[in-house]
Protein backbone atom coordinates (compact mmCIF):
# COMPACT_ATOMS: atom_id res chain seq x y z
CA UNK A 1 0.00 0.00 0.00
CA UNK A 2 2.89 2.68 -1.08
CA UNK A 3 1.69 6.28 -1.23
CA UNK A 4 -1.00 5.90 1.46
CA UNK A 5 -0.47 7.41 4.72
CA UNK A 6 -2.73 7.55 8.03
CA UNK A 7 -5.49 10.55 7.57
CA UNK A 8 -3.37 12.63 10.07
CA UNK A 9 -0.32 12.47 8.58
CA UNK A 10 1.41 14.62 6.31
CA UNK A 11 3.65 13.68 3.45
CA UNK A 12 6.99 15.44 3.09
CA UNK A 13 6.53 16.86 0.35
CA UNK A 14 3.19 18.61 1.66
CA UNK A 15 5.07 19.84 4.64
CA UNK A 16 7.52 21.31 2.13
CA UNK A 17 4.47 23.04 0.01
CA UNK A 18 2.99 24.14 3.25
CA UNK A 19 6.29 25.88 4.18
CA UNK A 20 6.84 27.80 1.23
CA UNK A 21 3.16 29.51 2.45
CA UNK A 22 3.74 30.10 5.57
CA UNK A 23 7.51 31.33 5.72
CA UNK A 24 6.88 32.02 10.02
CA UNK A 25 6.58 28.39 10.23
CA UNK A 26 9.33 27.23 8.95
CA UNK A 27 11.59 29.56 10.91
CA UNK A 28 10.04 27.81 14.24
CA UNK A 29 10.31 24.72 12.88
CA UNK A 30 13.80 25.40 12.01
CA UNK A 31 14.31 26.77 15.51
CA UNK A 32 13.00 23.23 17.20
CA UNK A 33 14.95 21.08 15.30
CA UNK A 34 18.33 23.62 16.03
CA UNK A 35 17.70 23.30 19.10
CA UNK A 36 17.36 19.19 19.62
CA UNK A 37 20.81 19.36 17.45
CA UNK A 38 22.22 21.53 19.91
CA UNK A 39 20.97 19.63 22.54
CA UNK A 40 22.62 16.56 21.10
CA UNK A 41 25.46 17.81 19.34
CA UNK A 42 26.45 19.19 23.13
CA UNK A 43 26.30 15.99 24.59
CA UNK A 44 27.94 14.10 21.75
CA UNK A 45 30.66 16.94 21.79
CA UNK A 46 31.36 16.62 25.82
CA UNK A 47 31.70 12.57 25.85
CA UNK A 48 33.92 12.61 22.63
CA UNK A 49 35.83 15.51 23.75
CA UNK A 50 36.78 13.42 26.96
CA UNK A 51 37.15 10.40 25.74
CA UNK A 52 39.17 11.37 23.34
CA UNK A 53 41.68 13.26 25.41
CA UNK A 54 41.39 10.77 28.30
CA UNK A 55 41.94 7.32 27.29
CA UNK A 56 45.53 8.26 25.94
CA UNK A 57 46.12 9.28 29.96
CA UNK A 58 44.62 5.72 31.47
CA UNK A 59 48.24 4.47 32.48
CA UNK A 60 48.21 1.28 34.36
CA UNK A 61 50.08 3.39 37.26
CA UNK A 62 46.21 5.27 37.63
CA UNK A 63 45.24 1.85 38.82
CA UNK A 64 47.99 1.06 41.25
CA UNK A 65 47.02 -0.52 44.59
CA UNK A 66 48.24 2.36 46.92
CA UNK A 67 47.91 6.11 46.32
CA UNK A 68 50.71 8.56 46.52
CA UNK A 69 51.28 11.97 45.09
CA UNK A 70 54.03 10.45 42.04
CA UNK A 71 51.08 8.35 40.51
CA UNK A 72 47.63 10.16 41.90
CA UNK A 73 45.98 6.29 41.84
CA UNK A 74 42.36 6.16 41.21
CA UNK A 75 41.88 2.47 42.78
CA UNK A 76 41.31 3.17 46.22
CA UNK A 77 38.50 5.67 45.13
CA UNK A 78 37.33 3.07 43.16
CA UNK A 79 37.36 0.76 45.73
CA UNK A 80 35.53 3.30 48.20
CA UNK A 81 32.96 4.12 45.64
CA UNK A 82 31.84 0.81 45.90
CA UNK A 83 32.20 0.30 49.23
CA UNK A 84 29.46 3.72 49.64
CA UNK A 85 26.99 2.51 46.81
CA UNK A 86 26.90 -0.96 48.51
CA UNK A 87 26.80 0.36 52.17
CA UNK A 88 23.92 3.26 50.72
CA UNK A 89 21.83 0.86 49.41
CA UNK A 90 21.96 -1.62 51.54
CA UNK A 91 20.26 1.35 54.10
CA UNK A 92 17.98 3.21 51.16
CA UNK A 93 16.31 0.24 49.84
CA UNK A 94 14.89 -1.61 52.49
CA UNK A 95 13.55 1.96 53.87
CA UNK A 96 12.61 2.46 50.72
CA UNK A 97 10.63 -0.19 49.07
CA UNK A 98 9.14 -0.67 52.66
CA UNK A 99 7.33 2.50 53.05
CA UNK A 100 6.40 2.38 48.74
CA UNK A 101 4.85 -0.80 50.25
CA UNK A 102 3.19 0.98 52.77
CA UNK A 103 1.98 3.98 50.26
CA UNK A 104 0.67 1.74 47.71
CA UNK A 105 -0.80 -1.71 49.65
CA UNK A 106 -1.45 -0.15 52.99
CA UNK A 107 -2.38 3.63 53.63
CA UNK A 108 -5.89 4.60 52.86
CA UNK A 109 -6.88 7.31 50.47
CA UNK A 110 -6.59 11.07 51.56
CA UNK A 111 -5.03 9.79 54.93
CA UNK A 112 -2.99 12.83 56.80
CA UNK A 113 0.19 10.45 56.77
CA UNK A 114 0.27 10.12 53.34
CA UNK A 115 -0.14 13.43 52.27
CA UNK A 116 2.85 14.26 54.75
CA UNK A 117 5.55 11.68 53.44
CA UNK A 118 4.45 12.92 49.90
CA UNK A 119 5.28 16.56 50.91
CA UNK A 120 8.16 15.51 52.29
CA UNK A 121 9.58 13.03 49.77
CA UNK A 122 9.17 15.81 47.36
CA UNK A 123 11.01 18.50 49.51
CA UNK A 124 14.09 15.64 49.72
CA UNK A 125 14.13 15.58 45.87
CA UNK A 126 14.81 19.35 45.78
CA UNK A 127 17.31 19.73 48.16
CA UNK A 128 20.69 20.28 47.11
CA UNK A 129 23.83 17.72 47.73
CA UNK A 130 25.64 20.59 49.22
CA UNK A 131 23.00 21.23 51.94
CA UNK A 132 22.44 17.45 52.42
CA UNK A 133 26.37 17.34 53.29
CA UNK A 134 26.73 20.04 55.37
CA UNK A 135 22.94 18.46 56.81
CA UNK A 136 25.56 14.92 57.50
CA UNK A 137 28.58 17.02 58.61
CA UNK A 138 26.43 18.59 61.27
CA UNK A 139 24.52 15.33 62.36
CA UNK A 140 27.70 12.41 61.70
CA UNK A 141 30.69 14.68 62.09
CA UNK A 142 29.82 17.46 65.16
CA UNK A 143 27.09 16.22 66.91
CA UNK A 144 27.78 11.81 66.52
CA UNK A 145 31.39 12.94 66.94
CA UNK A 146 32.10 9.82 64.02
CA UNK A 147 34.65 12.27 62.15
CA UNK A 148 34.94 11.76 58.59
CA UNK A 149 33.14 8.20 58.04
CA UNK A 150 32.18 6.28 55.26
CA UNK A 151 29.22 5.57 57.18
CA UNK A 152 28.10 9.24 58.11
CA UNK A 153 28.77 9.48 53.93
CA UNK A 154 26.40 6.36 52.88
CA UNK A 155 23.39 7.60 55.28
CA UNK A 156 23.74 11.25 53.72
CA UNK A 157 23.51 9.67 50.55
CA UNK A 158 20.77 7.09 51.53
CA UNK A 159 18.44 10.04 52.69
CA UNK A 160 19.29 11.98 49.17
CA UNK A 161 18.53 9.08 46.86
CA UNK A 162 15.46 7.61 49.44
CA UNK A 163 12.86 9.83 47.30
CA UNK A 164 14.15 8.46 43.83
CA UNK A 165 13.84 4.70 45.17
CA UNK A 166 10.40 5.46 46.84
CA UNK A 167 8.93 6.80 43.37
CA UNK A 168 9.93 4.25 41.33
CA UNK A 169 9.00 1.37 43.52
CA UNK A 170 5.85 3.28 43.69
CA UNK A 171 5.20 3.47 40.50
CA UNK A 172 6.23 -0.28 39.83
CA UNK A 173 4.39 -1.43 42.77
CA UNK A 174 0.92 0.72 41.20
CA UNK A 175 1.58 -0.83 37.40
CA UNK A 176 0.80 -4.27 38.99
CA UNK A 177 -2.90 -5.11 37.92
CA UNK A 178 -5.28 -5.20 40.75
CA UNK A 179 -6.50 -9.11 39.27
CA UNK A 180 -2.64 -9.90 40.33
CA UNK A 181 -3.86 -9.11 43.93
CA UNK A 182 -7.16 -10.57 43.75
CA UNK A 183 -6.39 -13.76 42.34
CA UNK A 184 -4.09 -14.33 45.24
CA UNK A 185 -6.21 -12.87 48.00
CA UNK A 186 -8.91 -15.45 46.17
CA UNK A 187 -6.47 -18.07 46.88
CA UNK A 188 -6.94 -18.01 50.86
CA UNK A 189 -3.24 -15.91 50.59
CA UNK A 190 -2.75 -13.50 53.11
CA UNK A 191 -1.38 -9.64 52.76
CA UNK A 192 2.08 -10.11 53.72
CA UNK A 193 2.25 -13.40 51.72
CA UNK A 194 0.43 -11.65 48.52
CA UNK A 195 3.14 -8.42 48.45
CA UNK A 196 6.10 -10.78 49.08
CA UNK A 197 5.12 -13.85 46.80
CA UNK A 198 2.76 -12.37 44.10
CA UNK A 199 2.98 -8.24 43.96
CA UNK A 200 6.93 -8.10 44.72
CA UNK A 201 8.26 -10.24 42.35
CA UNK A 202 5.86 -8.66 39.45
CA UNK A 203 7.15 -5.09 40.15
CA UNK A 204 11.05 -6.24 40.48
CA UNK A 205 12.59 -5.19 36.90
CA UNK A 206 10.58 -1.18 37.94
CA UNK A 207 12.33 -1.37 41.31
CA UNK A 208 15.52 -2.73 39.76
CA UNK A 209 15.62 0.60 37.15
CA UNK A 210 15.13 2.71 39.72
CA UNK A 211 18.21 0.79 42.35
CA UNK A 212 20.52 1.18 39.16
CA UNK A 213 19.24 5.07 39.04
CA UNK A 214 19.98 5.49 42.53
CA UNK A 215 23.62 4.00 42.00
CA UNK A 216 24.78 6.41 38.70
CA UNK A 217 23.60 9.62 41.39
CA UNK A 218 25.67 7.85 44.24
CA UNK A 219 28.96 7.09 41.75
CA UNK A 220 28.32 10.97 40.48
CA UNK A 221 27.86 12.53 43.95
CA UNK A 222 30.67 14.55 45.16
CA UNK A 223 29.40 17.52 47.27
CA UNK A 224 27.17 15.65 50.09
CA UNK A 225 30.16 13.36 50.57
CA UNK A 226 33.23 16.14 50.96
CA UNK A 227 32.37 17.42 54.37
CA UNK A 228 30.73 13.73 55.27
CA UNK A 229 33.39 10.68 54.29
CA UNK A 230 35.82 12.97 53.49
CA UNK A 231 38.83 13.16 51.41
CA UNK A 232 41.18 10.59 52.13
CA UNK A 233 42.57 8.83 49.39
CA UNK A 234 43.11 5.33 50.95
CA UNK A 235 40.82 2.17 51.04
CA UNK A 236 39.73 2.76 55.07
CA UNK A 237 40.14 -0.19 57.67
CA UNK A 238 36.65 0.29 58.92
CA UNK A 239 32.97 2.41 58.38
CA UNK A 240 34.41 4.75 60.58
CA UNK A 241 37.12 5.91 58.73
CA UNK A 242 37.48 8.82 55.78
CA UNK A 243 37.40 7.29 52.40
CA UNK A 244 37.11 9.65 49.32
CA UNK A 245 34.65 8.23 46.12
CA UNK A 246 35.64 8.63 42.36
CA UNK A 247 33.74 11.80 41.78
CA UNK A 248 35.79 13.32 45.35
CA UNK A 249 39.08 11.87 44.45
CA UNK A 250 38.41 14.22 40.66
CA UNK A 251 37.17 17.64 42.77
CA UNK A 252 40.55 17.11 45.00
CA UNK A 253 42.48 16.40 41.69
CA UNK A 254 41.36 19.16 40.51
CA UNK A 255 41.35 21.73 43.13
CA UNK A 256 44.91 20.47 43.89
CA UNK A 257 45.54 21.84 40.14
CA UNK A 258 48.45 19.35 39.86
CA UNK A 259 47.01 16.50 38.15
CA UNK A 260 45.41 17.35 35.16
CA UNK A 261 46.28 14.15 32.75
CA UNK A 262 45.14 11.94 36.17
CA UNK A 263 41.77 14.25 36.15
CA UNK A 264 41.24 13.42 32.33
CA UNK A 265 41.56 9.70 33.07
CA UNK A 266 39.69 9.84 36.31
CA UNK A 267 36.46 11.78 33.75
CA UNK A 268 36.74 8.87 31.44
CA UNK A 269 36.07 6.34 34.13
CA UNK A 270 33.38 8.38 35.70
CA UNK A 271 31.85 8.74 32.81
CA UNK A 272 32.02 5.23 30.94
CA UNK A 273 30.61 4.28 34.51
CA UNK A 274 27.73 6.43 34.57
CA UNK A 275 26.69 5.72 31.40
CA UNK A 276 26.87 1.53 31.75
CA UNK A 277 24.62 2.61 34.98
CA UNK A 278 22.20 4.30 32.53
CA UNK A 279 22.12 2.14 29.77
CA UNK A 280 21.64 -1.24 31.93
CA UNK A 281 18.86 1.12 33.93
CA UNK A 282 16.89 1.71 30.19
CA UNK A 283 17.82 -1.96 29.45
CA UNK A 284 15.81 -3.16 32.46
CA UNK A 285 12.89 -0.85 31.72
CA UNK A 286 12.49 -1.28 28.33
CA UNK A 287 11.83 -4.87 29.30
CA UNK A 288 9.32 -3.97 31.93
CA UNK A 289 7.37 -2.41 29.34
CA UNK A 290 7.53 -4.96 26.71
CA UNK A 291 6.80 -8.17 29.33
CA UNK A 292 3.59 -6.01 30.03
CA UNK B 1 1.13 -16.31 64.72
CA UNK B 2 0.07 -15.58 61.35
CA UNK B 3 -1.80 -12.38 62.33
CA UNK B 4 1.06 -11.03 64.58
CA UNK B 5 3.31 -11.27 62.01
CA UNK B 6 0.84 -9.44 59.71
CA UNK B 7 0.42 -6.90 62.09
CA UNK B 8 4.30 -6.38 62.98
CA UNK B 9 5.21 -5.94 59.51
CA UNK B 10 2.09 -3.31 59.23
CA UNK B 11 3.46 -1.33 61.63
CA UNK B 12 6.82 -1.80 60.35
CA UNK B 13 6.06 -0.81 56.80
CA UNK B 14 4.43 2.36 58.44
CA UNK B 15 7.53 3.34 60.08
CA UNK B 16 9.48 3.04 57.11
CA UNK B 17 7.26 5.40 55.39
CA UNK B 18 7.58 7.61 57.96
CA UNK B 19 11.63 7.75 57.76
CA UNK B 20 11.16 10.66 54.50
CA UNK B 21 9.62 12.69 57.31
CA UNK B 22 11.65 12.48 60.27
CA UNK B 23 14.54 13.18 57.61
CA UNK B 24 13.16 16.07 56.68
CA UNK B 25 12.21 17.47 60.31
CA UNK B 26 15.96 16.46 61.26
CA UNK B 27 17.63 18.64 58.26
CA UNK B 28 15.66 21.63 59.30
CA UNK B 29 16.51 21.36 63.29
CA UNK B 30 20.43 20.86 62.45
CA UNK B 31 20.68 23.82 59.63
CA UNK B 32 18.38 26.24 61.72
CA UNK B 33 19.70 25.20 65.32
CA UNK B 34 23.32 25.68 63.78
CA UNK B 35 22.61 28.50 61.25
CA UNK B 36 20.50 31.02 63.15
CA UNK B 37 22.03 32.22 65.93
CA UNK B 38 24.78 32.64 63.59
CA UNK B 39 22.59 34.60 61.92
CA UNK B 40 21.60 36.54 65.26
CA UNK B 41 25.17 37.01 66.27
CA UNK B 42 26.29 38.82 62.78
CA UNK B 43 22.97 40.85 62.46
CA UNK B 44 20.35 39.91 59.89
CA UNK B 45 20.63 42.96 57.93
CA UNK B 46 24.59 42.60 57.88
CA UNK B 47 24.50 39.32 57.17
CA UNK B 48 21.84 39.15 54.64
CA UNK B 49 22.52 42.61 53.04
CA UNK B 50 26.46 43.14 54.02
CA UNK B 51 28.41 43.74 50.98
CA UNK B 52 31.79 42.36 52.10
CA UNK B 53 32.66 38.89 53.08
CA UNK B 54 35.89 39.42 55.15
CA UNK B 55 35.59 36.14 57.54
CA UNK B 56 39.60 36.84 58.70
CA UNK B 57 38.24 40.40 59.56
CA UNK B 58 35.04 38.95 61.15
CA UNK B 59 32.72 40.79 58.15
CA UNK B 60 30.10 38.18 56.76
CA UNK B 61 28.00 40.09 54.37
CA UNK B 62 26.35 37.29 51.68
CA UNK B 63 24.58 39.70 49.58
CA UNK B 64 27.17 39.48 46.67
CA UNK B 65 27.13 35.39 46.74
CA UNK B 66 22.56 35.94 46.45
CA UNK B 67 23.07 38.49 44.01
CA UNK B 68 25.69 35.78 42.18
CA UNK B 69 23.72 32.93 42.58
CA UNK B 70 20.51 34.80 41.27
CA UNK B 71 22.80 36.48 38.37
CA UNK B 72 24.08 32.78 37.40
CA UNK B 73 20.54 31.37 37.39
CA UNK B 74 18.72 33.80 35.74
CA UNK B 75 21.77 33.24 32.88
CA UNK B 76 21.10 29.76 32.94
CA UNK B 77 17.08 29.96 32.77
CA UNK B 78 18.28 32.39 29.51
CA UNK B 79 19.85 29.81 27.99
CA UNK B 80 18.45 26.63 29.24
CA UNK B 81 14.88 27.67 28.92
CA UNK B 82 14.20 28.14 24.95
CA UNK B 83 16.45 24.90 23.94
CA UNK B 84 14.93 22.81 26.39
CA UNK B 85 11.18 23.79 25.64
CA UNK B 86 11.96 23.50 21.73
CA UNK B 87 13.77 20.54 22.26
CA UNK B 88 10.76 18.97 24.28
CA UNK B 89 8.57 19.81 21.33
CA UNK B 90 10.95 18.17 18.97
CA UNK B 91 10.74 15.04 21.19
CA UNK B 92 7.14 15.25 21.48
CA UNK B 93 6.07 16.45 18.31
CA UNK B 94 8.65 16.42 15.67
CA UNK B 95 10.27 12.71 16.51
CA UNK B 96 10.44 9.91 14.40
CA UNK B 97 9.45 6.65 16.16
CA UNK B 98 12.91 5.59 15.47
CA UNK B 99 14.83 8.73 16.41
CA UNK B 100 13.04 8.88 19.63
CA UNK B 101 14.52 5.50 20.84
CA UNK B 102 18.04 7.01 20.55
CA UNK B 103 17.25 10.29 21.31
CA UNK B 104 15.59 9.60 24.90
CA UNK B 105 18.27 7.80 26.50
CA UNK B 106 20.94 10.42 24.52
CA UNK B 107 19.27 12.91 27.17
CA UNK B 108 18.49 10.46 29.89
CA UNK B 109 22.58 10.29 29.71
CA UNK B 110 22.93 14.09 30.01
CA UNK B 111 20.78 13.97 32.99
CA UNK B 112 22.90 11.32 34.93
CA UNK B 113 26.77 12.53 33.79
CA UNK B 114 28.57 13.61 37.56
CA UNK B 115 28.46 17.47 37.67
CA UNK B 116 31.85 17.21 38.52
CA UNK B 117 32.38 15.92 35.36
CA UNK B 118 30.37 19.01 33.83
CA UNK B 119 32.59 21.55 35.69
CA UNK B 120 35.82 19.76 34.43
CA UNK B 121 34.67 19.92 31.01
CA UNK B 122 33.55 23.43 31.86
CA UNK B 123 36.65 24.06 33.19
CA UNK B 124 38.84 22.53 30.25
CA UNK B 125 36.46 23.75 27.23
CA UNK B 126 34.22 26.74 27.93
CA UNK B 127 37.07 28.40 30.27
CA UNK B 128 39.63 29.01 27.38
CA UNK B 129 36.83 29.45 24.75
CA UNK B 130 35.57 31.98 26.00
CA UNK B 131 39.11 33.60 27.13
CA UNK B 132 39.84 33.86 23.50
CA UNK B 133 36.36 35.45 22.69
CA UNK B 134 35.99 37.83 25.11
CA UNK B 135 39.43 37.80 26.90
CA UNK B 136 38.03 36.87 30.41
CA UNK B 137 37.35 32.95 31.25
CA UNK B 138 35.65 32.48 34.58
CA UNK B 139 32.39 34.55 35.55
CA UNK B 140 28.89 34.45 35.31
CA UNK B 141 28.77 33.70 31.50
CA UNK B 142 30.63 31.11 31.89
CA UNK B 143 28.88 29.94 34.65
CA UNK B 144 25.50 30.63 33.37
CA UNK B 145 26.23 28.49 29.99
CA UNK B 146 26.98 25.76 31.80
CA UNK B 147 24.53 25.62 34.27
CA UNK B 148 21.93 25.83 31.16
CA UNK B 149 23.23 23.05 29.62
CA UNK B 150 23.01 21.45 33.13
CA UNK B 151 19.42 22.00 33.20
CA UNK B 152 18.10 20.69 30.08
CA UNK B 153 17.96 17.00 30.80
CA UNK B 154 15.43 18.35 33.78
CA UNK B 155 13.30 21.18 31.37
CA UNK B 156 13.01 18.88 28.27
CA UNK B 157 11.81 15.42 30.19
CA UNK B 158 9.13 17.60 32.43
CA UNK B 159 8.22 19.92 29.15
CA UNK B 160 7.65 16.94 27.21
CA UNK B 161 5.85 15.17 29.38
CA UNK B 162 3.38 18.44 30.00
CA UNK B 163 3.33 18.36 26.75
CA UNK B 164 2.37 14.68 25.58
CA UNK B 165 -0.22 14.97 27.88
CA UNK B 166 -2.51 17.34 26.02
CA UNK B 167 -5.27 15.82 24.44
CA UNK B 168 -4.60 15.31 20.94
CA UNK B 169 -8.08 16.67 19.93
CA UNK B 170 -6.76 20.39 20.50
CA UNK B 171 -4.12 19.90 17.84
CA UNK B 172 -6.07 17.65 15.27
CA UNK B 173 -8.81 20.56 15.64
CA UNK B 174 -6.00 23.25 15.22
CA UNK B 175 -4.83 21.25 12.01
CA UNK B 176 -8.62 21.09 10.63
CA UNK B 177 -9.09 24.71 11.07
CA UNK B 178 -5.81 25.21 8.40
CA UNK B 179 -3.73 26.06 10.91
CA UNK B 180 0.35 25.00 9.85
CA UNK B 181 1.82 21.73 12.34
CA UNK B 182 3.76 25.07 14.00
CA UNK B 183 1.34 26.96 14.46
CA UNK B 184 -1.08 24.21 15.92
CA UNK B 185 1.40 23.49 18.50
CA UNK B 186 2.76 26.73 19.06
CA UNK B 187 -0.29 28.14 19.52
CA UNK B 188 -2.77 25.25 21.49
CA UNK B 189 -0.75 22.80 22.51
CA UNK B 190 1.86 24.62 24.01
CA UNK B 191 -0.40 26.56 26.23
CA UNK B 192 -2.77 23.79 27.00
CA UNK B 193 0.85 22.67 28.63
CA UNK B 194 1.97 25.99 30.56
CA UNK B 195 1.35 24.76 34.06
CA UNK B 196 3.54 21.78 33.45
CA UNK B 197 6.32 23.73 31.01
CA UNK B 198 6.36 26.10 33.81
CA UNK B 199 6.98 23.29 36.80
CA UNK B 200 9.63 21.98 34.62
CA UNK B 201 11.16 25.08 34.38
CA UNK B 202 10.79 25.72 37.93
CA UNK B 203 12.60 23.02 38.73
CA UNK B 204 15.34 23.66 36.52
CA UNK B 205 15.73 26.82 38.71
CA UNK B 206 15.79 24.61 42.07
CA UNK B 207 18.80 22.71 40.19
CA UNK B 208 20.75 25.48 39.10
CA UNK B 209 20.67 27.40 42.62
CA UNK B 210 21.30 24.72 43.96
CA UNK B 211 24.85 23.32 42.01
CA UNK B 212 27.78 23.14 43.29
CA UNK B 213 30.72 21.32 42.39
CA UNK B 214 30.57 22.79 38.69
CA UNK B 215 30.11 26.12 39.50
CA UNK B 216 33.09 26.31 41.62
CA UNK B 217 35.33 24.85 38.43
CA UNK B 218 34.65 27.77 36.54
CA UNK B 219 32.77 31.17 38.40
CA UNK B 220 36.47 32.40 39.46
CA UNK B 221 34.35 32.72 43.56
CA UNK B 222 35.54 36.30 44.19
CA UNK B 223 33.10 37.01 46.83
CA UNK B 224 32.22 40.57 44.81
CA UNK B 225 29.11 41.72 43.26
CA UNK B 226 29.66 41.19 39.24
CA UNK B 227 30.14 44.34 37.88
CA UNK B 228 29.46 42.46 34.33
CA UNK B 229 28.92 39.37 32.86
CA UNK B 230 32.77 38.60 32.33
CA UNK B 231 33.66 39.25 35.65
CA UNK B 232 34.03 36.58 38.43
CA UNK B 233 31.04 35.44 40.50
CA UNK B 234 30.71 33.18 43.98
CA UNK B 235 27.11 31.57 44.39
CA UNK B 236 26.05 30.57 47.72
CA UNK B 237 27.13 26.94 47.19
CA UNK B 238 30.41 27.72 46.44
CA UNK B 239 30.97 29.29 49.37
CA UNK B 240 30.35 26.98 51.28
CA UNK B 241 31.93 24.28 49.78
CA UNK B 242 35.05 27.00 49.10
CA UNK B 243 35.99 27.92 52.77
CA UNK B 244 33.69 24.49 54.60
CA UNK B 245 37.06 22.53 55.13
CA UNK B 246 39.43 25.29 57.19
CA UNK B 247 36.56 27.42 59.16
CA UNK B 248 35.63 27.66 62.16
CA UNK B 249 33.89 29.25 65.00
CA UNK B 250 31.57 32.01 63.57
CA UNK B 251 32.81 31.61 60.20
CA UNK B 252 31.87 27.92 60.28
CA UNK B 253 28.32 28.76 61.75
CA UNK B 254 28.43 31.62 58.94
CA UNK B 255 28.90 29.22 56.34
CA UNK B 256 26.00 26.59 57.97
CA UNK B 257 23.69 29.89 58.02
CA UNK B 258 24.49 30.29 54.22
CA UNK B 259 23.44 26.60 53.52
CA UNK B 260 20.12 28.21 55.44
CA UNK B 261 19.96 30.89 52.79
CA UNK B 262 20.14 28.37 50.15
CA UNK B 263 17.43 25.80 51.82
CA UNK B 264 14.91 28.80 52.83
CA UNK B 265 15.52 29.65 48.72
CA UNK B 266 14.53 25.70 47.60
CA UNK B 267 11.97 25.60 49.78
CA UNK B 268 10.14 28.52 48.15
CA UNK B 269 11.13 27.05 44.72
CA UNK B 270 9.84 23.64 45.83
CA UNK B 271 6.35 25.12 47.28
CA UNK B 272 6.03 26.76 43.48
CA UNK B 273 6.43 23.34 42.23
CA UNK B 274 4.02 21.72 44.21
CA UNK B 275 1.84 24.11 44.17
CA UNK B 276 1.74 24.24 39.71
CA UNK B 277 1.71 20.36 40.21
CA UNK B 278 -1.23 20.31 41.69
CA UNK B 279 -2.82 22.87 39.86
CA UNK B 280 -1.89 20.72 36.76
CA UNK B 281 -4.24 17.96 38.46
Amino acid sequence: MEGVKGVNQTSLKQRLINYKRHPGSAVVALLVMLSALITVGILIFLISYILIKGIPNITPSLFAWEYNSENASMMPALINTIWITVLTLLIAVPVGVCSAIYLVEYAKRGSRLVAAVRITTETLSGIPSIVYGLFGFLLFVIALKWSYSLLGGALTLAIMILPLIMRTTEEALKAVPDSYREGSFGLGAGKLRTIFSIILPAAMPGILSGIILAIGRIVGESAALIFTAGTAPVVPKGLFRSGRTLAVHMYALLSEGLYMEEAYGTAVVLLVLVALINALSSLIAKKLTKGS
Amino acid sequence: MKKVMETLMHILFLLMACVSILSVLLICVFMFANGIPAIAEIGVFDFLLGTTWKPSAGEFGIFPMIIGSIYVTAGAILVGVPIGILCAVFMAKYCPKKLYRILKPVIELLAGIPSIVYGFFGLVVLVPMLLDLFGSGKGVLTASLLLGIMILPTIIGVSEAAIRAVPDAYYEGSLALGATHERSIFKTVLPAAKSGVLAGVILGIGRAIGETMAVVMIAGNQPIIPESILSGVRTLTANIVLEMAYATDLHRDALIATAVVLFVFILIINLCFSALNRKEK
